[in-house]
């Protein structure tokens, strides 16, 4: 079964506080290819930080991994030492945050930063990693890379240091890439070169990618699948001509129907009602049933069970079937 | 970056001109000296006499000008209450004093750094948490009875280590050293801690607060999600980040060891400036007392000027904001 370069079964992230313990990420299950691109979409605070963070073994204490599984190329990471998990990070997945501005350390050259990441991954002599540093900055599109080798970071512009930051988390040759937000914090101008750029790099080397945004613009121009988080919970799954033209589950829905894309043809945004819930203030059941149209008594007990869909799965006790998309949210 | 530092010595000059005059005003506001310097017997004739050698019957703006004119060649005139010059008994005595300061200073740095790192490393852990709580001790108790406390343990409970002096010197030329004898040594141990411990435990927090500060960097995550190792994280990345503002600090407190010498030196009878200093006050020898105010504020603007320029060292920015290009 495992072509997958990334595999997520029923990963769970729980955080312990005083009052309870909470469940950032709850039962969620993906698989990224080699070479696609998964993007993942959801309001402020529905976990996808946690779950890229958790798959990268960078939970920020106390959130820990409580339950499921995860693989990267086969192998079981989730349950690895410190130590191992560190020499896979760089090495086999990279991740790029969302501001280039705070992600390069300002006292070092971006040379000191790619040759230092180089050499804690590969076998390479110092003149060997200050080529490939070369080399990678010259893919990303730095322009004159040798020369700017020496530079720091806040020498250059927002733009060209996300390239530096995607040069960063590629020059170890990872098999899967983590891009949190990459585009959030970048001029609106920037932001389409930047995603092309990165779809491009993956697309060449084969590499897997986590796209987290919550710009569908960008998922409508890079991403191959898209999955829809709602309070720690995947509501859905699947490509993305599908999900955005036809979302099963009614959240994705309302999502779609408040996104400004051209492509859709909307003309009228509409909101969803309502907020999503406080994950100290979960709702029985279905997450979304405070908000949802077509919640019944099951959606109150019981969360969605997963569904197939065409190409893809939802969580939904009623999902929508096509006819009915016009009235939806 | 010329323009700035030659900005920043104007601004020392300047600094140094204001301590000169409140200097000189103790010449002319504080005690008479020539009464304390003629004994019972005096006639108006000595008095007179003293007064022209010691320039006391000129105006103001020409006595201030003559004593800048000095001071900047290193003459502050007579004691007097030894008679001899100023410069001389300065300098017999400079050097206890600055190899004090100049091992609590460093003992202060090492360890305040070291300190701070590992209690800023270990935030959780049962050893950051005894040095975080014996370190409000350090500077809540005031450093005479730091110095009394180490006196009564060391030297009259245990009898390890003396309680006053430098112990044996050798002299090297102009110098006289501590360093080259047992006693020497063994008598800079408890006048150093005694000076450095508050500013250790300042360096310290400093320290700490700061790198915990720049752990949460966007940066730091960034590194470790490249699969730095946790020292190069913790050391490379983190340490350099922290050292901007600390360096300011640190520098300043290495300017006030030398300024705080003054009570260390008192408990310890340390033959040092500090010492000289409340002995000057006592008799009123203002010559002493200005040289000494003179020499202190030197001190502290240089140690300012020098911080400054190690900003440009460390800080990548400062040094290319300036427009040099001097990098590639
Ligand atoms: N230390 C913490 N204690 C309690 N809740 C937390 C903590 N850290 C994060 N959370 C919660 O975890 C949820 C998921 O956050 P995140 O993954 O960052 O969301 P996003 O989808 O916006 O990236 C949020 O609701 C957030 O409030
Ligand atoms: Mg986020």
């Amino acid at each position: 079964m495992n072509t997958a370069v990334l595999s997520v079964r029923d990963l769970v992230v729980e955080i312990p506080t005083r009052n309870g313990v909470l469940r950032p990420v709850d039962q969620v299950s993906y698989d990224i290819a080699p070479g696609e691109i998964l993007g993942v979409v959801g309001e402020s605070g529905a976990g996808k930080s946690m779950t890229g963070n958790a798959v990268i073994g960078l939970l920020d204490p106390p959130a820990r991994i409580t339950g499921g599984e995860i693989h990267v190329s086969g192998q079981r990471i989730d349950n690895l030492p410190r130590e191992a998990l560190r020499r896979l990070r760089g090495r086999k997945i990279g991740m790029i945050f969302q501001d280039p501005l705070t992600s390069l350390n300002p006292l070092l050259t971006v040379g000191e930063q790619l040759t230092e990441t180089i050499r804690e991954h590969l076998d390479v002599s110092e003149s060997e990693a200050l080529n490939r540093a070369v080399a990678a900055l010259d893919e990303v599109g730095i322009p004159a890379a040798r020369q700017r080798i020496g530079s720091y970071p806040f020498e250059f512009s927002g733009g060209m240091r996300q390239r530096v930051v995607i040069a960063l988390a590629l020059c170890a040759e990872p098999e899967l890439v983590i891009a949190d937000e990459p585009t959030t914090a970048l001029d609106v101008s920037v932001q389409a070169q930047i995603v092309a750029l990165l779809k491009r790099l993956c697309r060449d080397r084969g590499v897997a990618v986590m796209l987290v945004t919550h710009d569908m613009g960008v998922i409508a121009e890079a991403a191959d699948r898209v999955a829809v988080m709602y309070a720690g919970r995947l509501a859905e799954i699947g490509p993305v001509r599908d999900v955005v033209s036809h979302p099963t589950h009614p959240y994705t829905a309302g999502l779609m129907a408040s996104t400004p894309l051209a492509s859709l043809g909307h003309n009228r945004l509409r909101q969803i009602p309502g907020a999503m819930p406080r994950l100290e203030a979960l709702p029985d059941g279905c997450a979304f049933h405070p908000r949802c149209a077509y919640a019944e008594d099951t959606c109150r007990a019981e969360p969605g069970p997963s569904i197939e869909t065409c190409g893809g799965r939802a969580a939904c006790w009623f999902p929508l079937s096509h006819d009915e998309q016009e009235g939806a949210a | 970056m010329l323009a700035y530092i030659i900005r920043r010595v104007a601004q020392s000059v300047l600094v140094l001109l204001v301590v000169g005059l409140v200097a000189f005003s103790m010449f002319r506001f504080v005690g008479d000296p020539v009464d304390n310097m003629l004994g019972q017997e005096r006639t108006q004739a000595d008095i007179e006499r003293l007064r022209v050698e010691l320039g006391l019957d000129q105006p103001f703006p020409v006595q201030y000008g003559k004593f800048l004119g000095q001071a900047v060649q290193g003459n502050f005139g007579l004691s007097y209450r030894q008679g001899r010059p100023v410069a001389d008994i300065l300098l017999e005595r400079a050097p206890a004093t600055l190899e004090l300061a100049a091992v609590s200073g460093l003992m202060a740095m090492i360890g305040g750094i070291g300190l701070g790192v590992f209690t800023a490393i270990r935030r959780r852990g049962l050893g950051a948490n005894i040095v975080m709580t014996s370190s409000l001790v350090g500077v809540s108790l005031p450093t005479f009875l730091i110095g009394i406390l180490l006196i009564y343990v060391f030297s009259v409970e245990l009898n390890w280590l003396p309680s006053f002096g430098r112990g044996e010197v050798v002299r090297l030329g102009g110098w006289t050293t501590g360093f080259l004898t047992e006693s020497g040594l063994k008598a800079l141990i408890l006048p150093s801690i005694t000076l450095g411990l508050y500013q250790m435990t300042l360096i310290m927090r400093l320290v700490r607060t700061e790198m915990l500060e720049v752990l949460r960097q966007d940066y730091i995550r960034f590194a470790r999600a490249r699969g730095l190792r946790e020292r190069s994280v913790n050391f490379r990345h983190a340490l350099k980040n922290t050292m901007v503002p600390v360096i300011t600090v640190t520098g300043l407190q290495l300017g006030s060891i030398i300024a705080f010498a003054i009570i260390t030196e008192t408990v310890f009878q340390w033959p040092g400036v500090g010492l000289l200093f409340i002995n000057a006050i006592q008799f009123v020898d203002i010559p002493v007392m200005a040289a000494y105010l003179m020499l202190i504020s030197v001190m502290f603007v240089a140690i300012n000027l020098i911080v400054d320029l190690l900003y440009f060292a460390i800080d990548p920015r400062l040094r290319l904001d300036r427009g040099t290009g001097a990098k590639a």
